[in-house]
């Protein structure tokens, strides 16, 4: 069975030149397609967790009493949403890398502590970051001053009050934004490739470098793999809207 | 000093408040007794919101004092807890968590705020809905309920802190003729039972049958007080018949 369907893609291969389905019939490939996979759906998941976490805090940073805390959000908002992605990636490795400690395993290598792997992702988060912080700002902003005060009047504290009432309610007013954005992470995962991280479209670089033959079916992986997850992410996130809907409030 | 129950529980004197160059409160001073109910009155921009909500420190002031239960309200070591589990507050539009059912609003902040047993606030907390004629709304969200419906489930929230005196700001204001008196019967059942209410209130019927003492505000001072027979029979101040003559 597995035999008859690789031997149909190398015949495959024979017939049509441009169309050389290789990580079908050799394992070597279809290992590096399936890890580049594995690696983009890892660095996605742990991004997108990450920068909703980041939106969070810099949101409720931003409603601090202190100007010095809304100042430091502001700055960061401005230096991560202002500059290109894949520079910050660069930066971040080359710049900053080079100052982070080293460790060494067998006594002979040094390995730098956080790896390229850890640098896309901090890059990363940071970088959609700085955008679910404003998309969730809009969201508190929509929350009534007159809630939060009868919250306070209960005898919540500002931080209860944002992890209560406010965050639960700007959450709903957010998905929609924070579904553009988060969906836009998940295609800017494809710029760790800049810093030797091997995602996806890392992996099948590598293939059609080493088989030009099979450049066009990479680049058809590329596009389904990346319509697959992106789909996977939007149904999540409608099932998620959908179970937040409150009844009698709202549209 | 500590506070006994013959002295005032809510003691206001000449508190004085702007927002920026506007003068809202210029020196008002009132005492209140444990169990009394006192309503104020006044035109629209008197300053009588901004005072209740100084009795719990949701605005601050620039000059005077306020106590309650002997506590200094406005003092920068202030327990803000403290003051906000004696002194519970209702207002003019609800202001309920949208995204919690009935009875999860009165039950919330005994239960994260006090750290109070769920199961034993759960009880509490449908026999206060039940107290304010709501049994059968519990899983509603405010949403599905009607404005008068939504004050009750307020009045009971605010009830599940064990407050000793609740404010009330215009809280039938926004209702209709019809779920007024839904909501007065409730606050009069409190009255009845001995809570202390300091009330702002358009309601003069109701003002005259519930307070003991009836305060009229006008541009940030109180013009006149005294009990409701005197006061709305024998009005003194030009302002106040004015006042009153607008109303009745
Ligand atoms: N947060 C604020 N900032 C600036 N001005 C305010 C603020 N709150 C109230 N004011 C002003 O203070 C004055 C008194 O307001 P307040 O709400 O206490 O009046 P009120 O007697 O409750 O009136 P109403 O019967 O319309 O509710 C008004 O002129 C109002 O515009
Ligand atoms: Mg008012």
């Amino acid at each position: 069975m597995l035999e008859a369907f690789q031997e149909f893609f190398r015949q495959f291969a024979a017939d049509h030149p441009t169309w050389n389905f290789i990580f079908f019939y050799e394992e070597r490939q279809w290992n590096k397609v399936i890890s580049g996979l594995w690696m983009t759906i890892k660095l996605s998941v742990v991004c997108v967790i990450f920068s909703v976490i980041i939106g969070i805090v810099g949101a409720a940073m931003q409603g601090a009493r202190s100007a010095i805390v809304r100042g430091i959000v502001q700055g960061y908002i401005q230096f991560f949403r202002n500059t290109p992605p894949f520079v910050q990636l660069l930066f971040f490795y080359f710049a900053l890398g080079r100052f982070t400690p080293t460790y060494s395993p067998d006594g002979w290598l040094e390995v730098p502590i956080i790896s390229n792997v850890g640098w896309a992702i901090i890059s990363l988060s940071f970088f959609a970051g700085a955008f679910n912080v404003e998309i969730f700002r809009a969201g508190v902003e929509a929350v009534p001053k007159s809630t939060q005060e009868a919250s306070e009047a209960l005898g919540f504290t500002r931080l209860q009050t944002f992890a209560y009432i406010v965050l639960p309610l700007a959450l709903r007013v957010s998905i929609p934004s924070l579904n553009n954005n988060l969906v836009n992470l998940v295609k800017t995962t494809t710029q760790a490739f800049v810093i030797a991280v091997p995602e996806l479209l890392y992996q099948s670089i590598t293939i059609w470098n080493d088989f030009p033959s099979a450049q066009n079916p990479m680049m058809l992986v590329l596009f389904i793999s990346y319509l697959a997850l992106v789909g996977i992410l939007v149904l999540g996130m409608n099932k998620w809207e959908r179970s937040m809907r409150i009844p009698g409030y709202g549209a | 000093m500590t506070w006994t129950p013959d002295q005032p529980i809510v003691s206001i004197h000449n508190v004085k408040k702007a927002f920026g160059s506007l003068e809202v409160l210029k020196g008002v001073s009132m005492d209140i007794m444990k169990g009394e109910v006192i309503c104020i009155i006044g035109p629209s921009g008197s300053g009588k919101s901004t005072l209740i909500r100084c009795i719990n420190a949701l605005n601050d002031i620039q000059g005077g004092s306020i106590t309650v239960e002997g506590q200094e309200v406005h003092d920068d070591n202030l327990d803000r807890l403290e003051l906000r589990k004696k002194v519970g507050m209702v207002f003019q539009q609800y202001n309920l968590f949208p995204h919690k059912t009935a009875l999860e609003n009165v039950m919330m902040a005994p239960v994260k705020v006090l750290k109070q047993n769920k199961a034993e606030v759960e009880t509490r907390a449908r026999e206060l809905l039940r107290k304010v004629r709501l049994e059968g709304k519990e899983n509603s969200y405010p949403g599905e309920l009607s404005g008068g419906q939504q004050q009750r489930v307020a009045i009971a929230r605010s009830l599940a802190m064990s407050p000793d005196v609740m404010l009330f700001d215009e809280v039938t204001a926004a209702l209709d003729p019809e779920t007024v008196k839904e909501v007065l019967v409730t606050i009069k059942d409190l009255a009845a039972e001995g809570m202390t209410c300091i009330l702002v209130t358009h309601e003069m019927g109701f003002a005259r049958e519930v307070a003991d003492h009836i305060y009229f505000t006008d541009k940030g001072v109180i013009v006149e007080h005294g009990p409701p027979e005197t006061f709305f029979d024998n009005a003194q101040d030009p302002r106040t018949k004015e006042f009153l003559s607008q109303i009745l």
